[in-house]
């Protein structure tokens, strides 16, 4: 999921080390819409930016098994549960995807991994919003899914290729991710008058953070220029927020709910539907820490990489004890 | 730049600090194809990546064969170099079937 960037990591930005030949190479790459590939030379800054937004997104998919994984053992079938769990598990092989390609510029996955622990990488603030009802399960997947597929769609041309593949894999398999959550709502939407009101309650608390996850409006994102330029970007937050919009108004209408926003209206002279004002204090709040859920997720995280530590030291027994074992059975 | 035993992927350290090893993974999609680099992992051992790479990259059924190859064993061309190592093959058109002309009329 996800894919745009979170604001400021507190990490390093290096010193650039000037090679024009290299910078001539870069900059013609990107003008013939190439693509950078790991060992090529690139400007610090484009490194430093890469590696910001495919943490960011890494980290995303990592914290975003958290509200899914809670409801595992809550799902209402046995076939809603084997869907959540490989959706879950979906979540965690992307955020390995996007750490393999992340490794690529040079940041070790347990820096990165260090850095999200200690609350000093950004993931997407939708996921410090709680999910509290089954509907919700149904909600993430449409909303949150549907809209970080818009993103990321997006970026399966990004300039810099390793994450490009990742995107490509990780879209593949997203579909299922929304389809499924569209699928959960639509059976609650026919059901009881209970049911209902829970469907159409989810829809309301998880509408305006899906689309504050497109990142803050044009005129105030601090990166969309450069990183257009760069071709990291190759459509502002704004104009994938506008299609995600007019993709899901027809969506909702099937079910038969609506969005919270009175001022959701078909413009034709644009084009497109016009919306209401999004909550950008808001947005800013959650994505500096004062979230519903920000510090329980972390915690959580935290606590899940110290109880899995057994695991990786019974993983290095069982290689020393192989390593041994080859040894004996070379000099028997 | 003499960087030739840099591995394909990875200007950071190839080896962990607790020891596990970068492995870079090769899949074969299906009977017929090659196998095809699809990512890394990260392993104790070869044998550990291995069946980590299946449950990373093959949850769909996208393979019947995966590869895991130390990353630090991968010697790779440089970019650096990429004109003069890929040089010698640049004059040399008459490779192509197209630097041939053909009477009219012949089917080849």
């Amino acid at each position: 999921m996800y894919g745009a960037t979170f604001g400021e990591d507190e990490s390093q930005v290096r010193e650039t080390v000037v090679d024009t030949d290299g910078q001539a190479r870069f900059d013609r790459l990107i003008a013939d819409d190439s693509r950078i590939e790991p060992r090529d030379w690139m400007p610090d800054a484009y490194r430093q930016t890469v590696i910001r937004q495919i943490a960011q997104h890494a980290h995303s998919e990592i914290i975003g098994m958290q509200p899914e994984g809670n409801f595992i053992t809550r799902a209402p079938s046995l076939r809603r549960k084997t869907i959540l769990l490989a959706k879950v598990q979906d979540e965690a092989g992307h955020g390995q995807y996007l750490y393999s390609a992340m490794e690529t510029l040079g940041m070790s996955r347990d820096e990165a991994m260090d850095l999200l622990h200690q609350g000093r990488h950004k993931y997407s603030s939708v996921f410090n919003y709680p999910a509290v009802t089954w509907a919700d399960m149904g909600a993430v997947g449409w909303l949150v899914d549907g809209a970080a597929i818009v993103n990321q769609v997006a970026l399966c041309r990004t300039s810099y290729g390793p994450y490009a593949r990742a995107m490509i894999r990780i879209c593949k398999e997203e579909s299922f991710h929304q389809r499924q959550g569209y699928e959960a709502l639509h059976v609650l939407s026919r059901g009881t008058e209970e049911q209902r009101r829970m469907c159409q309650d989810a829809i309301n608390r998880w509408w305006w953070p899906a689309l504050m996850m497109f990142g803050p409006p044009d005129t105030q994102s601090s990166h969309t220029a450069q990183s257009m330029q760069w071709k990291i970007k190759r459509h502002t937050n704004d104009e994938l927020r506008q299609k995600f919009i007019d993709m899901s108004v027809s969506q909702v209408e099937v079910l038969g709910m609506t969005f919270p926003d009175p001022d959701l209206a078909w413009n034709a002279e644009r084009g497109h539907y016009d919306y209401g004002q999004i909550d950008w204090d808001e947005m800013y709040r959650v994505v500096k820490g004062d979230g519903p859920c920000n510090t329980k997720r972390i915690e959580h995280r935290n606590q899940a990489h110290n109880e899995g530590r057994w695991v990786r030291e019974a993983s290095n027994a069982n290689a020393a004890k192989q390593a041994a074992r080859a040894l004996g059975e070379a000099a028997a | 730049m003499n960087d030739s035993i840099v591995p394909i992927t990875a200007p950071q350290p190839t080896t962990r600090a607790d020891g596990w090893r970068l492995f870079e993974v090769f899949v074969r999609p299906r009977r017929g194809l090659s196998h095809s680099h699809v990512g890394s992992i990260h392993a104790p051992d070869a044998h550990m990546a291995l069946k980590n790479a299946r449950d990373l990259y093959t949850r769909r059924q996208e393979g019947v064969s995966i590869w895991v190859a130390a990353a630090s064993d991968i010697t790779a061309s440089s970019p650096d170099e990429r004109d003069s190592f890929f040089e010698p093959a640049g004059d040399k058109v008459y490779r192509h079937p197209t630097f041939y002309d053909v009477p009219e009329g012949v089917q080849m």
